[in-house]
């Protein structure tokens, strides 16, 4: 019996072990990023562009803009996609290709960052010749769509079944109760996805590297090469310069802080409530 | 009448449309990536993927390096991040209490919301360091282990198990949230017949929790898998990035994700086709992995996103 | 199996002469309206039979629903006494997998003939459903007047005269001086028996001239039923009103005929006060004594 109690306490205390050491990188990782990164935060990080490689100053007024540059392009492609498709896949629960599309979906979102990252370069890069922001566009939404899809669905299953049954009894067209009433109940839910979705492709490098490359200028034309947080996170750890590092801290600081805002909006966004009618 | 007919068949048309997108997507990325790399597979046949020669000089092009790689630093991260997340999973699920586990939990969440950029800068500059000037001499001197083979020579910092220690952090939350919810998908009542039997806690969790879970987690831990092997910003930041085989830990390497990442800007020709051919062998790697993972999981029942 | 509500202990019953099974189940049957039984059939229904896949819901029911009249559908769960009500709206094709056979007549006119759109019938038979369903997002006000959402811009009353027929709907409903005061505000917030009015209401500014009724009080408390059920009486002085209960008091108290339905089929309609007195069928007399069901 001591025995036993001995193995109970070790084996719990391991277990509580666990969770603390799993805690620690993340402590770790966000002390890092504050005590590195929040002194360079201030007006020139926000306002100037990067400065030439070796020297000091400048700021990643470039990559924030293009970071959201390239957010909107990727919402304004993935967002529509994914939601309609999310309808689908909650308007046909039982079909059999609605199945395999949900299905494709997971597994669509199980494919590498980097490998999005090449397909965008094959099909927009190559084609034209040149880099852009349409083609790093385009690789985010990829990750979207079946983000989106999927969380829509959820959140539109959330809906019950009566409502529809009483729309359709008033007369409602199919496309008019979908629409206007169960996607229109599921709404908050399905931006809370739509967010999540959006804070999970803001940090994203791997399929930006050979599609929007980075841009050490100011631009917002989708047809040029343009900066990103990421991309410059990227760039400035692994060059020799210890300037360009203090900025590479700060921006990622900026952009955890960025991803954790969209998902803050998310949790904020109130959930759908039903009162009693619930089937 | 007639415009209200109209307007169903629209709607289905529009969202069936969307709907087969992701098919026609999915499909579009893997023909448009093993179309690329096809140049690579009918010049080397299937000894590109066995071939350790990785030569761009002299157009040579072997995947074995990067696929040993992926598989060893995939390998580090699962035995580190097994144990951990398990470990957390059970202990949110089973012994803390409320106003402990919530934020815990969250927390823990938050480690998947980190970009993979940020956790390859805080490689580099504390991961790195904290390898060459505490880990390494620790494994090597205080625990005696520089004998073996795998903890054989100098740690300049980046390597493969650098690559695999970041990589065990950024793959626990995707782990540990599976096997969370697959615990708390066993019912409370084997729970109780447990306790009435005379089982200690931990007996209970032993036999009465991870028996009926097993199937779960083994999908938690294979799900973890399939990001493990695609994970690339990171692991290109602290790997090395060298074409080698190696059979230490503390030396250079590639995966096939941190190849593409690393040379795919600069390639050019049958480079190019390289780089492709191994993110088509990667594809098709990651996705049997998550197929094999979603069936476990959805043998136990339960639905993750 | 849901069991009717408590009885007296079974017993042979002599008939007709005693109302024994009136007395069974302890109430009183309404007169009948003055009208009942001579107005115009509205709803004619012949050989209907109604399937879920191969389940076979319905069998070759015929029935005829009259203008004013109150007609209670009873029978134990599962016998089809939804489904049938359901395809009298043409709500059952709804559901994956429905079908339904036979003619259902509206004024004479097929209701599942060909190009008869469902969406039109739904407006003049109107439905309400066993729980509240008033729709979340909308207030009180637009929860009322949601049947006009659904119409084409060009048949869409003006502003006024929406509100005007809101009004007269609340009022129809018996909700009216409750919410009067609170008309914008969230439809959710109300009490289940006020939401219940609140769907009947929402069906009413529809001006149907038929009225379904999916055991309307099934989720509600006594005194919220109550009130449903006066306002099911007094629902027939303008509707053709059709409420399918599993509550034999219910079907009792509100309708003026009563049909029982027992495994998909129609066995006996008659006035309300003979089905429950002297009725014609041992199914029916068996079933509203208590001794199965």
């Amino acid at each position: 019996m001591i025995w036993r109690k001995t193995v109970n306490v070790v084996m719990l205390a391991l277990m509580w072990l666990a969770a603390a050491v799993v805690l620690l990188p993340l402590v770790l990782i966000l002390v890092h990023l504050v005590r590195e990164g929040a002194s360079s935060i201030n007006w020139d990080f926000f306002t100037k562009v990067q400065s030439a490689p070796g020297t000091t100053g400048g700021g990643m007024s470039n990559a924030i803009v293009g970071t959201l540059v390239l957010l909107l392009i990727a919402s304004g492609i993935g967002l529509p996609v994914g939601i309609a498709a999310g309808i689908y896949l909650a308007e046909n629960r039982t079909a059999r290709l609605a199945s395999a599309v949900r299905f494709l979906a997971d597994v669509l979102n199980g494919v590498p960052s980097i490998v999005t990252g090449i397909f965008a370069w094959q099909v927009m890069v190559k084609p034209v010749g040149h880099f852009s922001a349409w083609a790093g566009g385009v690789a985010l939404a990829t990750m979207m769509i079946p983000l989106a899809a999927r969380t829509t669905e959820e959140m539109i299953r959330t809906v019950p079944n009566s409502l529809r049954e009483a729309a359709l009894a008033l007369g409602y067209s199919t496309w008019r109760t979908s629409l206007t009433i169960v996607v229109r109940t599921a709404l908050p839910g399905i931006v809370t996805g739509a967010l999540v979705a959006l804070a999970r492709v803001a940090g994203e490098t791997a399929p930006l590297l050979f599609t929007a490359l980075g841009n050490i200028f100011f631009t917002v034309d989708p047809n040029k090469v343009i900066a990103a947080l990421p991309l410059n996170i990227y760039s400035f750890a692994i060059s020799p310069y210890d300037d360009w590092h203090r900025l590479a801290w700060a921006a990622s600081l900026v952009l955890i802080v960025l991803v954790l805002l969209i998902s803050i909006a998310a949790r904020y966004v109130v959930r759908p409530k039903f009162g009693k009618a619930v089937d | 009448m007639g415009g209200v007919a109209v307007g169903d068949r629209i709607y289905r048309g529009v969202t069936t449309l969307a709907g087969l997108a992701i098919v026609a997507l999915l499909l579009y990325i893997a023909v448009e990536v093993f179309t690329g790399g096809w140049p690579v597979f009918r010049k080397f046949g299937l000894g590109f993927l066995t071939s350790s020669a990785w030569d761009p000089v002299h157009d040579v092009y072997g995947a074995a390096p990067a696929i040993f790689g992926t598989l060893v630093s995939s390998a580090i991260a699962l035995v580190i991040a097994t144990p951990l997340a398990v470990g957390t999973a059970v202990f949110l699920s089973e012994l803390a209490p409320r106003w402990l586990g919530q934020p815990i939990a969250f927390l823990v969440d938050l480690l998947a919301a980190i970009p993979s950029v940020v956790y390859g800068l805080w490689g580099i500059f504390v991961l790195e360091p904290m390898m060459r000037d505490s880990i390494a001499p620790f494994l090597q001197n205080t625990l005696h282990l520089g004998g073996l083979p795998i903890f054989d020579g100098v740690s300049y910092g980046p390597g493969m198990l650098a690559a695999g220690i970041i990589l065990a952090i950024m793959i626990l939350p995707y782990i540990s949230a599976v096997t969370r919810e697959v615990l708390m998908a066993v019912p409370r009542s084997q729970r109780e017949a447990a306790f009435a039997l005379g089982a200690t806690r931990w007996e209970m969790i032993r036999d009465a929790v991870i028996p009926g879970a097993k199937s779960g987690i083994v999908g938690g831990i294979v799900l973890g898998l399939g990001r493990a092997l695609g994970e690339t910003m990171a692991v290109t930041m602290v790997i090395g990035n060298a074409p080698t085989i190696s059979a230490s830990l503390f030396a250079s390497g590639y995966t096939m994700a941190s190849i593409i990442a690393n040379e795919f800007a600069e390639a050019a020709g049958l480079h190019i086709s390289a780089l492709l051919a191994i993110g088509a062998t990667l594809l098709a790697v990651t996705l049997v992995v998550n197929v094999l993972a979603r069936w476990l999981v959805a043998r136990v029942g339960v639905r993750y996103t | 199996m849901t069991t009717p509500e408590p009885l007296a202990a079974p017993a042979p019953l002599p008939r007709p002469p005693e109302p024994a099974a009136l007395k069974a189940i302890g109430t009183t049957v309404r007169q009948p309206a003055a009208n009942a039984g001579t107005g115009e059939v509205i709803l004619d229904v012949t050989g209907l039979n109604a399937y879920f896949g191969a389940q076979h819901a319905v069998r070759q029911a015929s029935i005829a629903f009259r203008e004013r009249e109150v007609t209670a559908i009873i029978g134990p769960s599962g016998c089809g006494k939804s489904t049938l009500l359901r395809c009298l709206n043409r709500m059952h094709e709804t559901v994956p997998t429905a079908r339904v056979t036979g003619r259902i007549e509206f004024h004479g006119q097929d209701l599942y003939g060909p190009g008869v759109n469902p969406i039109e019938v739904r407006r003049h038979i109107g439905m309400v459903f066993q729980r509240p369903t008033p729709f979340p997002t909308l207030n009180i006000r637009d929860n009322v007047a949601a049947g006009f959402r659904a119409l084409p811009r060009h048949r869409r009353p003006a502003r006024d005269e929406i509100d005007a027929r809101v009004e007269e709907a609340l009022r129809g409903a018996a909700l009216w001086d409750e919410v009067k005061d609170r008309l914008k505000t969230g439809a959710i917030a109300l009490s289940g028996g006020q939401q219940q009015r609140l769907c009947i209401a929402r069906a009413l500014a529809n001006e149907p001239s038929v009225i379904l009724l999916d055991e309307p009080t099934a989720s509600l408390d006594p005194l919220s039923t109550q009130k449903i059920e006066e306002l099911v009486y007094a629902l027939r002085q303008r509707f053709t009103v059709i409420i399918v209960t599993h509550n034999m008091q219910q079907a009792a108290r509100v309708s003026d005929r009563t049909a029982f339905m027992l495994n998909g089929e129609l066995v006996e309609v008659s006035p309300t006060g003979k089905l429950f007195t002297t009725p014609s069928d041992p199914r029916t007399e068996a079933y509203v004594t208590g001794r199965f069901g």
